[in-house]
């Protein structure tokens, strides 16, 4: 993929426009519908992606006269920034299309889906583009050596828990192989943890030495960096990935994005999912088998839940059991409520207990 | 005297009295605030009746006076035809004396009770007598009557007669005293005279408050409506006692000719086929019939094909009256919306012909959380009681108001929004449920009319809403075709690098629509109107544009000034503008002009509506094109898109 053929591509769309124009037709874009209803299972990867099912967006509504516009500019943009060899975040985009008139984002979020659109239209990335996210300090840490290339365009190699401080390896936003590579690795699996508080319990416990295992923090919804990071080393290291989470509608929609594709993302799916992950807990049992701690469900909850039930990604078994056990027991409960046996009863028990259970632990 | 004849004496002596206090509740007399009300109402609907019978614009003056703690002087005066001197005592003075007794037409009063009861009301309550004043134009003079009712023979008393110089041609005044409570609000004679405003809007009504507040309800139109024509009775309609009584009364000698010229829609053919399905002789002396063969009669005339009553005789408000008469009297609230209000074509109950108007009112300063608000009329007489169980209550009630835009509770009951809805029942007998003439009772045949009239209403509602929102869509097109899309044609001919293409095809496909709309600049006591058409489609257009505007004069306008609008001929070329103006003097309050279009399909234009004449026509035309447009809008993601990255 070359940011040259990419802007080619940019380069049709505004061709297409200009077309339509003097043929006396509204112009208009296609694009696949980002939705969950068209979201359909790719058993060649073993993700979910989109269907064929488009929507238009044509210069005859407001929107999408709008996004025709911004498209123009963003190309514009981008061109610009291959020629003078820069890059740029989405939110310096934000910030530039202040100069572009009426084609200015309102919101960041406007100019985020500006470039998802981008994305799926033309199939490139937005990295291709020169766009990337904000670093979001997703970490590793654990018994591998990985080399990155650095600003200056020099390897630099770092064992992720002897050259690391307390917070770990920090993920780049790319994570290709022209950027990072492996090159050895000492552990049995890796281990995706949602929250902060729960990565530097395990840390501090030191359960990557204890279990052999590389810890990732994923931050809430993992990046994509993170989740492409995952997938790498399963993929290449043959590692298997299991996800550690709290026990909420929320957290099961983190695993989902992770081992079956994020629907906003289902058209690099296939990049970014590792279908092999497991689901560690909290689970909705293990409320109940641990008597943990729990709050009530609150209504966003619970609408949550039964757009879960309706969501293809979830129609296994063990997930509608799981939806529909917390829907009936209406509870909730945080990784962090395990701290009721003790600080260690997680890394010595919990943790030990359900690993084997998956049988990554032995 | 026998002992008979002084007990039935007797019977006639209390009776008046003890009339009244029997059917107190039945007159309407049953509270102190709702006596006043009532008192003015019979006063007013006398006072109304008595002007169109005479073909007078009536100008009628309304005080209340408040004379102590519970006593009030109700003051009515109009500029009707007056009443004979003979006449005055017995009009006020005797109960069941009316002109209206035995005439089957449509008038306000049907039962000779309504004014003679309120004098022996204020007798009864204050001991003081009425006092009338009433002149008629053949007489040089006034006269003046201080009278009561002798309640023991049902005979007026008359106190004092003076004949009196008066600066009115005609006319008559009364002032009763009445125990009463004075309110302002629901059910108020405030109330009652913005009604009969309302349904009245050729009356000009002037009213005083006990404070001297002062409210004029202006008159809306100089148009009176025709005078209520009297038929004969249909033999549908007809009950035994009334039966027994014409054939008692009847100067014709035999049955056939009695059926042939008392009863309407009946022929000499028709006439013998009753007497024969009645087994009577048709040679016999109606006034020879006994009950019995009155009511084999009775059951013969249903079993014969009759022609309906004629129905001319009913003199209904009209729509565009209505609407007058709304915009007159609620333009304050500032409605968006006036429907176009109905007036169905008369129809049949039981032989009695009636016809029935609605009307309805949205938006602008009417609250939107509380119930419609019901205006219920009969013969144009505001109902302002038993609400719940008249029948335009029901028929609203049985519509599914849900599908024309306004909220109800599992679509029926009274419905929720920002509207007022109108409707008028006009009969030559309204089956009040009561001698109060409160409510009307739930005939299906009315019923149904009601409800179809008040569908059609809802339809336009609808219809409103739909383009209202359509001409917001359109506000926005108008900014996109007017500055996104010249920028999307710059920046990509900019990047293909070619010239710009012109846009005007791309312009017609998006918006399609002639495009109405005004500037108001205000300067003085004038008001310039600049009213701009765009032809944003790919056709010539050639139509005629009406501007109906509010009340006040037109000074200038570069189109034809016609009675109450002006009128445009357009001609414009695709893709361009046209600019027109008027000016209005002594407009105080601009509310919007309504503009209509003619000549044009209503379907692409935007800011106007069809000419009232084909109204019911373009609707559903209009409806099919608004329905067809929604279909073909771009699939837009409809799904809950779960934000998990
Ligand atoms: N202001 C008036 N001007 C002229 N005639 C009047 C006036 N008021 C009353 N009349 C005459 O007096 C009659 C009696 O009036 P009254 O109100 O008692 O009965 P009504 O109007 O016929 O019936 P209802 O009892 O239904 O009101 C009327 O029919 C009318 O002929
Ligand atoms: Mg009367």
């Amino acid at each position: 993929m070359s940011s040259e053929e990419s802007l080619k591509k940019l380069y049709q769309i505004a061709e297409d426009i200009y077309e339509d124009l003097v043929r006396g037709e509204i112009p208009k874009m296609k694009l696949a519908a980002r939705n969950r209803s068209n979201i359909v299972f790719d058993s060649r990867y073993g993700v979910w992606k989109y269907g064929d099912s488009k929507i238009t967006r044509s210069a005859k509504k407001l929107d999408g006269a709008y996004m025709l516009l911004r498209t123009l500019y963003v190309m514009e943009f981008i061109k610009e920034m291959i020629r003078d060899k820069k890059s740029s975040t989405l939110r310096e985009m934000y910030y530039i299309s202040e100069g572009w008139g009426l084609a200015k984002f309102h919101t960041q979020d406007e100019s985020n889906k500006l470039a998802e659109d981008l994305e799926v239209i033309t199939g490139y990335l937005r990295e291709d583009f020169k766009l990337r996210p904000e670093e979001d300090g997703a970490s590793v840490i654990g018994n591998i050596t990985v080399e990155e290339i650095n600003r200056k365009g020099k390897p630099m190699r770092i064992n992720c828990r002897d050259d690391v401080g307390d917070s770990g390896y920090l993920i780049p936003y790319n994570v290709e192989k022209d950027k990072l590579k492996f090159v050895d690795v000492d552990a049995d699996f890796v281990i995706g943890i949602e929250t902060g508080g729960m990565f530097d319990r395990l840390v501090e416990n030191g359960f990557d030495e204890k279990a052999r295992a590389i810890l990732v923090h994923i931050k809430g919804q993992p990046a994509r960096s993170t989740r492409r990071l995952l997938k790498r080393m399963n993929e290449e290291l043959g590692l298997p990935v299991v996800i550690f989470t709290d026990g909420d509608p929320w957290s099961f929609r983190i695993f989902a994005s992770v081992a079956y594709g994020a629907i906003k993302t289902a058209h690099i799916s296939e990049y970014l999912t590792t279908p092999t992950a497991e689901f560690v807990g909290i689970t909705t049992s293990d409320i109940l088998n641990y008597d943990l701690p729990t709050d009530k469900l609150n209504d966003r909850d619970i609408a949550a839940l039964q757009s879960e039930l309706k969501d293809p990604r979830f129609q296994t078994p063990f997930w509608t059991e799981e939806i529909k056990l917390m829907l009936k027991i209406k509870k909730k409960a945080e990784q962090q409520s395990l701290a009721k046996y003790g600080l260690d009863y997680v890394t010595d028990t919990y943790l030990p207990e359900k690993l084997t259970e998956l049988g990554v632990m032995s | 005297m026998g002992v008979a004849h002084r007990i039935a004496r007797k019977q006639r002596e209390i009776s008046v009295a003890e009339f009244f206090e029997k059917n107190k509740q039945i007159l309407g007399f049953d509270s102190l605030t709702k006596a006043l009300v009532v008192s003015v109402k019979e006063a007013v609907d006398n006072s109304l009746d008595a002007c169109e019978e005479a073909e007078i614009l009536p100008d009628i003056y309304v005080e209340i006076q408040n004379i102590s703690k519970d006593e009030y002087r109700i003051i009515v005066e109009d500029n009707g035809p007056g009443i004979i001197r003979r006449n005055i005592p017995l009009v006020f003075g005797k109960l069941l004396y009316g002109s209206r007794f035995h005439a089957i037409r449509q008038s306000r009063g049907q039962q000779g009770i309504g004014i003679s009861a309120v004098v022996l009301y204020g007798q009864l309550t204050t001991g003081k007598p009425a006092r009338i004043i009433s002149k008629i134009k053949e007489e040089e003079v006034a006269y003046e009557l201080l009278l009561t009712i002798d309640t023991k023979k049902n005979e007026p008393r008359v106190i004092k007669e003076i004949p009196k110089i008066w600066d009115r041609e005609q006319g008559t005044r009364i002032e009763i005293n009445i125990r009463a409570r004075y309110v302002r609000g629901k059910q108020s004679v405030y109330e009652y005279l913005q009604q009969t405003a309302i349904v009245n809007p050729h009356a000009q009504i002037t009213f005083v408050e006990p404070d001297g507040k002062k409210t004029i309800f202006k008159r809306a139109t100089d148009k009176l409506p025709p005078p209520p024509r009297e038929i004969k009775p249909h033999p549908h309609g007809i009950e035994l006692g009334e039966l027994l009584n014409m054939a008692r009364n009847t100067k014709t000698y035999r049955l056939t000719s009695f059926l042939t010229t008392e009863f309407s829609r009946v022929s000499p053919k028709i006439a013998e086929e009753i007497c024969k399905k009645a087994y009577l002789y048709g040679e016999m002396r109606p006034q020879e019939l006994s009950i019995d063969e009155a009511k084999r009669l009775l059951e013969a005339f249903q079993k014969v094909k009759l022609m309906a009553p004629p129905t001319d005789c009913l003199s209904p408000i009209g729509d565009n009256l209505i609407k007058k008469g709304l915009k007159n009297v609620l333009g304050s609230l500032r409605p968006s919306f006036y429907a176009q209000p109905i007036t169905r074509a008369p129809k049949v109950y039981n032989g009695n012909p009636f016809v029935v108007e609605v009307g309805l009112v949205y938006g602008g300063e009417l609250p939107k959380d509380q119930p419609v608000k019901i205006l219920r009329f009969a013969n144009r007489v505001p109902l302002l009681y038993q609400q719940g169980a008249c029948v335009t209550t029901k028929a609203i009630s049985n519509v599914d108001w849900r599908r024309y835009g306004l909220e109800q509770r599992g679509g029926q009951g009274i419905p929720v929004g920002p509207a007022i809805i109108l409707i008028h029942v006009a009969s030559t007998r309204i089956p009040f449920t009561s001698e109060a003439k409160e409510a009307i009772a739930d005939v299906p045949e009315i019923r149904e009319e009601i409800e179809l009239a008040l569908k059609s209403l809802g339809r336009q509602l609808r219809l409103y809403n739909v383009k209202k929102e359509r001409k917001s869509k359109m506000t926005e097109k108008f900014f996109l075709v007017n500055k996104l899309l010249p920028e999307i044609a710059r920046k990509s001919a900019e990047i293909v690098e070619k010239p710009i293409p012109p846009l005007e095809p791309v312009i017609s496909k998006i918006m399609n629509v002639v495009w109405i709309d005004e500037k108001v600049e205000k300067e003085e006591n004038k008001i310039k109107v600049n009213v701009r058409v765009a032809n944003f489609t790919p056709k010539h257009h050639k139509f005629v544009l009406y501007g109906d505007y509010p009340l006040g004069n037109l000074v200038d306008t570069d189109g034809i000034a016609e009675e109450d609008y002006v009128k445009w001929d357009v001609d414009i070329k695709p893709i361009s503008y046209k600019h027109f103006y008027f000016v209005l003097e002594d407009a105080d309050k601009y509310g919007e002009t309504n503009y209509y279009v003619e000549d044009i399909s209503p379907n692409i234009v935007i800011g106007a509506e069809p000419l009232p004449g084909d109204w019911n026509i373009k609707l559903s035309e209009i409806e099919e094109i608004v329905e067809e447009e929604e279909m073909d809008e771009d699939i837009e993601e409809e799904f809950e898109v779960i934000d998990d990255e």
